[in-house]
């Protein structure tokens, strides 16, 4: 920074250099506040003549303190045309910053802005995909209605662009141009539904969002794209994982029926997290014939299982939430484990994992009882973070652990925190009147708690002894005594309130007390607190009506000092309550009722939790944590009755322009890629690999035989992306599946001839693509098709379609000769049958959305 | 005056704001504006990704932060009649994000917290001093890692091929020379597979070094007996290696891994099938996964604590004794020992005297902290004295519990073993380490 005045004091030499150079050193220290509104006047003209400089490092330096200006929020914008000319510099650093410069200010300055606009222009033509991306960014970030077109055209060649990076970018501009300019939806949403067909993982996540934010009820843009982004999922980035997720449990919601119906006698076992999935499918199965899980459904369910172990919470919860609101219940119980660990980070991720455990724990107990004792309060914990643990812990009361609870509770009652000690005594009466074995045990506790020191402990003691005094009709004359004993001593008003309407309430069986007590309350009526002041009238009321002997004059007393009180509340119920009680002609027919009117049998309150109503919001949303609808919450539907048909989401099969690039690079680069997805994505340089997969794929039926062992056996290290639990996992069906794709390959066998040629040079995807084609077969039933498996060439697909019937049948006949390890898992063929056939027809080319396809396929960064 | 040409900015700032007005009515998702607010409440640095909105939005913050009497119980969400705020409480700033529309909460907090990482890796520090000095690179990360508030580049890799890390030697030569910290080179990372690592890392010596860093959490009931007890780790890795190295870390004993988050660049499938770690690292520090050590295992308590804290009823005055000893320390030295206690309110002063290492109490926030060192089971460490109290006042009601630090080293209490580390993809020999330390995490005695 020293450097910044040295490079000012230089140029703002001549007569005013004196005055100047003061400012400038007060301005020019990097923490210190710029002065007066004249002497950042002056300042800017300096700057100006910075930027005018032929020396970068002048404009760098003047470019920098508009920066902290900005981050300040000091207004920089007369600057304007001195850094608008800037935006072509050769200098990157100055460049980027007149670009931060330009989003921030381009709305203030449209005309002068506009100046900047061919220089991105011509950036968006740069043959380096980074310069393109950069470009696009600045561009859709201008906010200047008049370059609306200009946007619309550069968004539609980005969408269009050969580099994912730079498609990405596409998705993120879309939901600027759309806040910018919403007339532009239908355009848009063109692009978008051109983008959701990307296949790419960097544009996932982007353009997902920009679904959400345009048109999240085109519900019917994401059906074909459903399989692609479930499989896509583990690989992209984590923020992008957190959208998608939200967005297809909302789609799940609409498209499949509810797995919840005849699952409600769950077994709580808690499951071991690393339990295979088959068994439990197999168990989901027996359990209820008459419910079939969609494949698709399944699908999404397994996909998002793994991201669990994510280190980013916010991924953790969505996937909870998934569970929570699509998984039978069953399943959902693997979700506690992940959201207790989350416990572990900031008091920000444990506020919100707390509540979300609190709403759930509402509904399904079991999932949190194992980890009761992670939720145990530490003096350490902020307030907030206390009260909700607190709230868990009594949702989870019951009546065998409520012994252990309740000493654990003693403890927090005597913390020194007395706004958490008083949650914990109304904590204390929820249990008691949840679980009614230790309500006396609880009442006994609360009312040694009246003797306690601190005044707020007494207080809520008071408050909750009302509540379960109410609920218990029985006598409790001695408690009552003990409360009227205390109104000498407590101050709180809610006490105070709460003893006189026990006393009214229970008037007849204080006979003694209550009178005494009524007249201690008018010698004070005038003193008390508003809140007060009604109970004592209550309660004279009710004396009069019960004991109208003892205490005529006193209430009269009472009511006329109600008469003339300053709030009109109470003057308003001293009126009420006079012609209620006192019997005179005006009084109507009502007073005849007065004793059944205000000694009424009233019912007992509910003590409930504040999470109960919270169930009817999103979990992990931001409506759910504040407990009201936020602006731009999207309802999650209710299941549908009937699914609609499912066939939607079956997918083109879609040829990728053969190319096939030669070896070396490419080579090299397949097997790191394969390691990190099994479902492998877009670019070129994996295609041609994807392409020989899907070949010996749908030739592999042969090789299926051995499919079965092959899970563990291809476990090389290039193999790892096809293996793993989901292909294990569904040994079983996939076995069967196979028999069906051997009869499928067997047709077509002829036309393989060839194509078995280019499958050998794929040797190193061999192991694998025994997995794929398993998993090609599996996508059949269970649609947990990779992507490249539907990539089938273009030769076949005029002969498969006509051949589709034949196919058909073939498969289905020999279903049983051709299963090697024939398993008795109960497939509902019924169910699955349509599908397949869906499936298969699905296999045909559309000509249209090759083109898009073609594109994704060359490489990313053959532009650069 | 200075509040006068801010009341000026603010008119300004209104005006556009109703200019704009119209465009607010669509929405606008995720992160539209970023306030950083130091202890004082002073708002020393805003950044706005979408339209400009008035700083005076943070009053509703503020009006929170005054109610909640400390900075841990504002409340991370805050409802305002046209916004919402999500704000973090880091290293005593505040970082407090304005939101328009209904986003997943946690998105927010986990990207805020993602942005208070970068700047402590960039600047070794995430305070107001480190953030107004580095002003520019604070703005160009923020634009690096949000576009239209939807995250963008947050990882660190990446981030530092775009803007380089500030240094001292680098400071002096671009104010010399008036070059840049801005990369010239473009990153590939974010365009390649593996978007954590950057290419074409070279290292003379190739290192690899892994933490295992266990931590105990523990409440400890009056008695001694354990109320609830769980080890949590991590592994932190430091890797410094050549090229584009694939490992794979095996375990003596995975089973005792309960519950493992990992980084993005950890195989799942190979965990599942194998229990191996499998993995292309980032270059540089990262936290490779964390843990849970399932619950059947007992947890082997460290210390213990002997204690006897009383105070006297109508007496202004208390005493105060604890004692700390080894317990099942696997023969290891117990180090590094704090012992932190929040005295009750109505303490004035405390009067005592260690046997060893010095204790501090402030009389502000009634906090006691005692510096133990390390334990010598020949003569335990003790702290003896009188608590003096305000007179009058009702003796306290509860004792204050007793929240202990310590560490041992060569140790990880759960018994996890680092097997073996193999590298593929490379043909040079690493150096590797591994490094075993068990902590206490929060360690809680009741008394």
């Amino acid at each position: 920074m020293s450097s910044n005045s040295f490079a000012y004091n230089e140029q703002s030499g001549g007569g005013e250099a004196t005055e100047l150079g003061q400012e400038a050193t007060s301005t020019i220290s990097p923490s210190g506040a710029f002065g007066l509104f004249s002497s950042d006047l002056k300042k800017n003209e300096d700057l100006k003549q910075m930027l005018e400089s032929n020396k970068d490092s002048a404009k760098l330096d003047a470019m920098k303190r508009i920066v902290g200006m900005m981050a300040k929020g000091k207004n920089a914008s007369e600057l304007f045309p001195a850094v608008v000319k800037n935006v072509a510099s050769k200098n990157i650093e100055i460049k980027k910053l007149v670009y931060v410069y330009l989003v921030r200010y381009a709305e203030e300055q449209q005309d002068l802005a506009l100046l900047s606009i061919s220089t991105f222009q011509r950036a968006l033509k740069d043959p380096n995909q980074l310069i393109r991306a950069s470009a696009l960014r600045v561009l859709s970030s201008i906010r200047v209605p008049i370059i609306v077109p200009i946007m619309m055209l550069a968004i539609k060649e980005a969408a269009a662009d050969l580099s994912p990076y730079v498609r990405k970018n596409a998705a993120h501009a879309i939901q600027k141009l759309y806040s910018l300019d919403p007339e532009q939806k239908e355009m848009l949403i063109e692009v978008i539904e051109k983008l959701l067909k990307d296949k790419s993982t960097l544009v996932a996540g982007s353009v997902v969002m920009a679904f959400e934010e345009v048109c999240p009820d085109r519900i019917d843009l994401i059906h074909k794209n459903y399989r692609k982004l479930c499989n896509l999922l583990v690989d992209v980035e984590e923020w992008g994982q957190v959208v998608i997720i939200h967005m297809l449990t909302r789609y799940a919601r609409t498209q499949f029926v509810s797995p919840w119906k005849e699952d409600d006698g769950v077994e709580d076992n808690e499951k071991n997290f690393y339990e295979s999935d088959d068994e439990e499918k197999e168990k989901t199965e027996k359990r209820k014939k008459p419910y079939t899980m969609d494949p698709d459904h399944r699908l999404l369910i397994r996909n998002t299982k793994p991201l669990l172990q994510s280190r980013n919470a916010a991924v953790v919860m969505a996937v909870a939430q998934l569970f929570w609101h699509l998984s039978p219940k069953s399943e959902a119980s693997i979700i506690s484990k992940s959201l207790v660990r989350l416990l572990r980070s900031n008091r920000e991720v444990q506020y919100i994992v707390l509540q979300n455990i609190a709403t759930m724990s509402i509904q399904r107990k079991g999932m949190f009882e194992p980890y009761l004792k992670s939720f145990y309060v530490r003096s350490t914990d902020p307030t907030m973070i206390k009260t909700l643990k607190l709230e868990i812990l009594t949702n989870l009361a019951n009546e065998a652990n409520i012994s252990t609870l309740l000493r654990e509770f003693q403890t927090y009652v005597k913390s020194q925190d007395k706004q958490f000690a008083a949650a914990t005594i109304q904590t204390i009466g929820r249990c008691a009147t949840n679980i009614s074995e230790i309500t006396d045990a609880c009442l006994n506790g609360l009312v040694c708690l009246l003797s306690n020191r601190d005044e707020i402990v007494v207080a809520e003691s008071v408050v909750v002894i009302k509540k379960l005094l109410q609920m218990q009709p029985a006598q409790h004359g001695e408690i009552i005594k003990h409360m009227a004993k205390l109104l000498d001593s407590i101050t709180v008003p809610v006490a105070r309130a709460s003893i006189l309407w026990l006393i009214g309430e229970n008037c007849e069986r204080v006979p003694k007390i209550a009178p005494d007590v009524l007249r201690r309350m008018a010698k004070s009526f005038t003193s008390e607190d508003d809140l007060v002041k009604l109970q004592i009238l209550n309660l004279g009321a009710k004396l009069y009506l019960t004991n109208s002997k003892q205490t005529k004059l006193l209430t009269q007393y009472i009511l006329n000092l109600g008469k003339y009180d300053q709030n009109y509340d109470i003057r308003d119920r001293t009126r009420f309550i006079r012609q209620l009680i006192v019997p005179n002609e005006k009084s109507g027919a009502l007073s005849k009722y007065a004793k059944k009117i205000l000694l009424a049998q009233k019912p007992a309150p509910l003590l409930e939790s504040p999470f109960k109503d919270r169930d009817h919001f999103q979990l992990g949303t931001l409506s759910h944590t504040l407990n009201t609808k936020a602006t731009g919450y999207l309802e999650l539907s209710n299941w549908p009755e009937v699914a609609p048909d499912p066939a939607v989401r079956n997918v083109e099969v879609i040829e990728l322009a053969k190319e096939w690039t030669p070896a070396g690079k490419t080579k090299k680069e397949n097997p790191s890629k394969k390691f990190y997805s099994e479902s492998e994505e877009e670019d070129g340089s994996s295609d041609s690999n994807s392409d020989s997969e899907s070949e010996s794929g749908s030739e592999s039926g042969e090789q299926s035989e051995e499919g079965d062992s092959s899970d563990d056996s291809s476990e090389d290290s290039s193999s790892d992306s096809g293996s793993g639990s989901e292909s294990e996992l569904e040994n079983k069906r996939t076995a069967k599946k196979n028999a069906k794709n051997k009869g499928r390959s067997d047709s077509e066998d002829g036309e393989k001839e060839n194509e078995k040629s280019k499958t050998s040079e794929s040797s190193s995807a061999e192991s694998s693509s025994v997995e794929e084609s398993s998993s090609d077969s599996e996508s059949e039933s269970e649609s947990a098709s990779k992507p490249e498996s539907r990539k089938v060439t273009k030769e076949k697909e005029k002969t498969r379609q006509d051949r589709n019937p034949v196919t058909k049948d073939v498969s289905l006949l020999d279903l049983d000769d051709f299963n090697p390890v024939s398993t008795p898992v109960a497939l509902p063929t019924p169910a699955l049958s349509p599908s397949l056939i869906a499936d298969l027809e699905g296999l045909n080319l559309s000509a249209s959305s090759s083109v898009i396809n073609s594109r994704s396929s060359t490489k990313p960064c053959s532009a650069s | 005056m200075k509040s006068l040409s801010d009341f000026g900015f603010r008119v300004i700032q209104e005006y556009f704001l109703m200019c704009n007005k119209y465009k607010l009515f669509f929405s606008q998702k995720m992160i539209h504006s970023l306030f950083l607010i130091n202890c004082s409440g002073d708002i020393f640095l805003e950044k706005h990704w979408k339209s400009v909105v008035s700083q005076s939005v943070c009053d509703y913050f503020f009006e929170a932060q005054e109610k909640a009497a400390d900075v841990e119980n504002v409340p991370p969400v805050i409802s305002t009649p046209h916004h919402y705020l999500i704000s973090i409480y880091r290293d005593k700033l505040f970082f407090v994000s304005v939101i328009q529309t209904e986003v997943p909460p946690l998105f927010v907090i986990e990207f805020l917290h993602r942005v208070a990482d970068t700047f402590q890796d960039y600047f070794g520090e995430c305070s107001e001093a480190a953030i107004k000095d580095n002003v520019v690179i604070v703005y160009e990360l923020l634009e690096e890692m949000l576009d239209n508030g939807f995250p963008l580049a947050t990882e660190s890799n990446i981030l530092k091929e775009l803007i380089k890390p500030p240094t001292i030697l680098r400071s002096v030569v671009n104010s010399i020379t008036g070059s840049s910290n801005v990369g010239d080179t473009l990153p590939t990372g974010q365009l390649s597979n593996i978007p954590w690592r950057r290419a074409g890392v070279k290292y003379t010596n190739n290192e690899a070094y892994f933490d295992v860093v266990e931590e105990i959490d523990a409440i400890i009931d009056k008695s001694g007996s354990t109320v609830f007890a769980e080890i949590q780790g991590v592994i932190d890795a430091c890797i410094k290696l050549s090229g584009m190295p694939d490992l794979s870390l095996s375990f003596m004993n995975p089973r005792l891994l309960d519950d493992v988050s990992f980084h993005p660049c950890i195989r799942f499938k190979r965990w599942e099938s194998e229990r191996v770690l499998s993995f292309i690292p980032p270059d540089g520090n990262f936290r490779l996964i964390s843990y849970r050590v399932s619950s059947q295992n007992l947890v082997a308590i460290p210390v213990y604590v002997k204690h006897s804290i009383s105070f006297k009823e109508n007496s202004s005055c208390g005493r105060f004794d604890i004692t700390i000893g080894p317990k099942q320390n696997m023969g290891k030295t117990i180090e590094g020992i704090t012992v932190t206690v929040h005295m009750p309110k109505v303490v004035l002063n405390m009067n005592l005297t260690p046997t060893q290492g010095s204790y501090t109490f402030d009389p502000v926030t009634k906090v006691l902290t005692w510096d133990v060192g390390k334990i010598t089971p020949q003569k335990l460490p003790s702290l003896k004295g009188l608590v003096n109290l305000q007179s009058g006042a009702p003796k306290p009601e509860e004792n204050p519990s007793l929240n202990i630090q310590f560490k041992i080293q060569q140790l990880a209490i759960s018994g996890l073993k680092v097997n073996r580390l193999d590298m593929y993809g490379e043909k040079y020999k690493p150096f590797k380490g591994v490094k075993y330390v068990t902590k206490a995490g929060k360690f809680q005695v009741r008394t």
